[in-house]
């Protein structure tokens, strides 16, 4: 019990010291790939920030499937930030748990999306399969790994980008685009519950002939992997993924948060915000940034959701709400 | 039962063979064993060790002096401290009442007291936020009163708690029920009270039974992942232990470091292993000279 009695004195000591030391503290619940984007960014934040007041902000992260970390946001998570896959996340948020006001997008420049990026796929070394387009991927003997879009913003992506696709090539026919989807999911395995469970899949365990992912996973995976390991196929069509961010108001003003999660977020337009998305792969919205680090992106014809789906409020229910089209077509 | 060996005193120079098996039927169920307990126990524990020092052990001690892995110790360390102790005083006095008196509904509870055993643990997370959580049955009070539960620390003490909650009692029921009552019977009739039977005689005779069950609940608890995994938020340096730590550096790409954290996590249960090895022999022994 003595050691007990000394652990309990040594953490109170510890708890005192850390209270001592003014800092103010941010919580950003993110989604799965943006682990190494924001570990940088974070760091360049808090620099900024202590030039600018001379405050110390330490920001905590939080990463998960998209979906799973809306929900826990909506059952007490007390995110001052959210940075997540798909603004329909953010918008279960601001509905089920009104923690932000319903017009939450229109506050920030570019929908609320400082960084885009797209779906690519992500193939064994030399493409042994000769995977080039959509359409390879529901060949009978090819192995196509992705996470499951009920609980992940990057699955939905995926989704919508195929569906995009058979939409285009089936002169939009809807039935036709369905069975495309049908065939297209028998050919999965696993379906893990965020990108990066995904990612691991494919990388580590070696399960499959092709990885749907994030374009900046896709690279991660190469940078970490090496260069002779995997090949990324940019198909000619893809979706426009707007991954945005936004301030959680109630939050932040309970724990008096409110200006720094601003400033949090606006400081991801600025120069070095962006070149940070940039150097993370993913695609800035600045013209500076963006010529910087246009060599590493392929060129691609880029659908949006609002275009092709009329928003995600429709694409998640016609799709993803339970009872929706993926639930009618994928029997595991 | 009288052991056999008292009946054929004079022929125990030279024991029966236990089996009339041939020698290579015997010798190919030994190998099967061995080389299963080898496949599925020695390798992967090998595994993890040798993984986590994959890049030498300067690298393996370099993984500990990160902040976030020694909030997750610090974390699962803290979880422990709180939730042993508590379940061991439950779980005595489960065990207790149950094996030293008769009431209604005794069946009930000895189910209840399993009640965690048959739960997936996801769900027994899922239990605390629906209970706690901000749309759950006493969340908008809680939020009224600022109070955190769950995606902070007490939301993880009380999920490795429940999780963890029948290790003790499951292990004194038998015991106490062995035992008997006729020791406390004769302290109550030379005039003990209630308090003075159990600590004079109830608690010698169980702990080394105790300690044991202690010993298991300890080692779940600093392990459990699942039911943690669901109330936790996993907010890095806050609300991970070691379990989901390690899951983290797993997904960062991080193998070596995931392996070193898990490494410590295999350490703990090795040593906890020991312990209980040391504890069952004591328990045995004394219920040896107890008859």
């Amino acid at each position: 019990m003595k050691i007990f009695l000394k652990l309990f004195v040594l953490l109170g000591c510890a708890f005192a010291v850390a209270a001592h030391a003014k800092e103010i503290k941010l919580l950003n619940v993110s989604y799965d790939p943006t682990r190494e984007l924001y570990q940088d960014y974070n760091a360049a934040f808090a620099r900024y920030w202590k030039a600018k007041t001379g405050d110390n902000v330490v920001v905590a992260q939080s990463h998960g499937g998209s979906g799973k970390q809306a929900q826990s946001v909506i059952n007490g998570l007390e995110a001052d930030v959210v940075t997540l896959a798909l603004a329909y996340d953010i918008d279960a948020i601001a509905q089920q748990a009104k923690l932000l006001p319903a017009d939450w997008q229109k506050r920030l420049p570019n929908n609320s999306t400082p960084y885009t990026s797209t779906i690519v796929f992500l193939v064994r070394k030399g493409n042994p399969k000769g995977i080039k387009d959509w359409d390879d991927l529901v060949k009978l003997n090819v192995v196509v790994v992705t996470p499951n879009p009920k609980t992940s913003g990057g699955a939905r992506w995926n989704y919508l980008a195929a569906w995009a696709y058979a939409l285009d090539k089936y002169g939009h026919d809807d039935a036709k685009a369905r069975d495309f989807i049908k065939r297209l999911y028998k050919n999965v395995p696993v379906l893990d519950s965020g990108a990066r469970g995904s990612t691991t899949t494919f990388v580590e365990r070696e399960i499959g002939d092709v990885l749907l992912a994030w374009e900046n996973e896709a690279h991660l995976a190469i940078k970490q992997f090496g260069v002779d390991k995997f090949d990324i196929v940019t198909p000619p069509l893809s979706i426009l993924a707007e991954p945005p961010v936004a301030v959680v108001d109630k939050v932040a003003k309970k724990r008096g948060t409110t200006e720094v999660a601003q400033a949090y977020l606006e400081y991801l337009y600025s120069d070095e915000g962006q070149d940070i998305a940039g150097r993370n792969f993913y695609r800035p919205r600045s013209e500076k940034a963006a010529a910087k680090y246009a060599i590493q992106f392929s060129p691609v014809k880029l659908v949006t959701v609002d275009e092709v789906f009329g928003g995600w409020q429709k694409a998640q229910k016609a799709h993803f709400a339970d009872g929706g089209v993926f639930d009618q077509i994928f029997q595991p | 039962m009288v052991p056999a060996s008292t009946l054929h005193a004079p022929r125990r120079a030279a024991p029966r063979r236990v089996t009339a098996e041939p020698p290579f039927v015997r010798w190919l169920l030994i190998g099967v064993a061995l080389l299963f307990l080898g496949l599925f126990l020695v390798v992967p524990l090998a595994a993890v060790f040798v993984e986590a020092f994959a890049k030498g052990v300067g690298y393996y001690f370099h993984t500990f002096n990160d902040a976030n892995t020694l909030s997750a110790i610090k974390l699962t360390f803290i979880t422990a401290a709180i939730a042993v102790p508590l379940n061991c005083v439950f779980g005595v006095a489960a065990a207790w009442a149950i094996a030293k008196f008769d009431f209604r509904g005794k069946t009930v509870l000895i189910t209840l007291i399993d009640l965690p055993f048959s739960v997936s643990p996801v769900v027994s997370g899922m239990i605390y936020v629906l209970l706690f959580g901000a749309q759950g049955l006493l969340g908008p009070w809680l939020l009224e009163h600022n109070i955190k539960i769950i995606f902070a620390v007490p939301g993880i003490v009380l999920a490795t708690m429940f999780v963890t909650f029948p290790f003790v009692a499951r292990e004194l029921i038998p015991l106490m029920q062995a035992q008997g009552r006729t020791e406390e019977e004769a302290a109550r009739v030379l005039g003990a009270s209630g308090w003075q039977t159990f600590w004079r005689v109830t608690l010698p005779n169980i702990k080394w039974g105790l300690l044991y069950g202690v010993i298991l609940c300890n080692a779940r608890a600093m392990g459990e992942f699942g039911a943690v995994s669901v109330v936790s938020g996993h907010i890095r340096g806050q609300t991970n232990t070691i379990p989901l730590h390690v899951e983290i550096l797993y997904n960062e790409y991080n193998f070596v470091g995931a392996f070193a954290v898990a490494s410590l996590l295999t350490f703990l249960a090795v040593v906890t292993l020991a312990l209980k090895t040391w504890a069952e022999r004591k328990n045995a022994a004394l219920r040896g000279t107890g008859n």
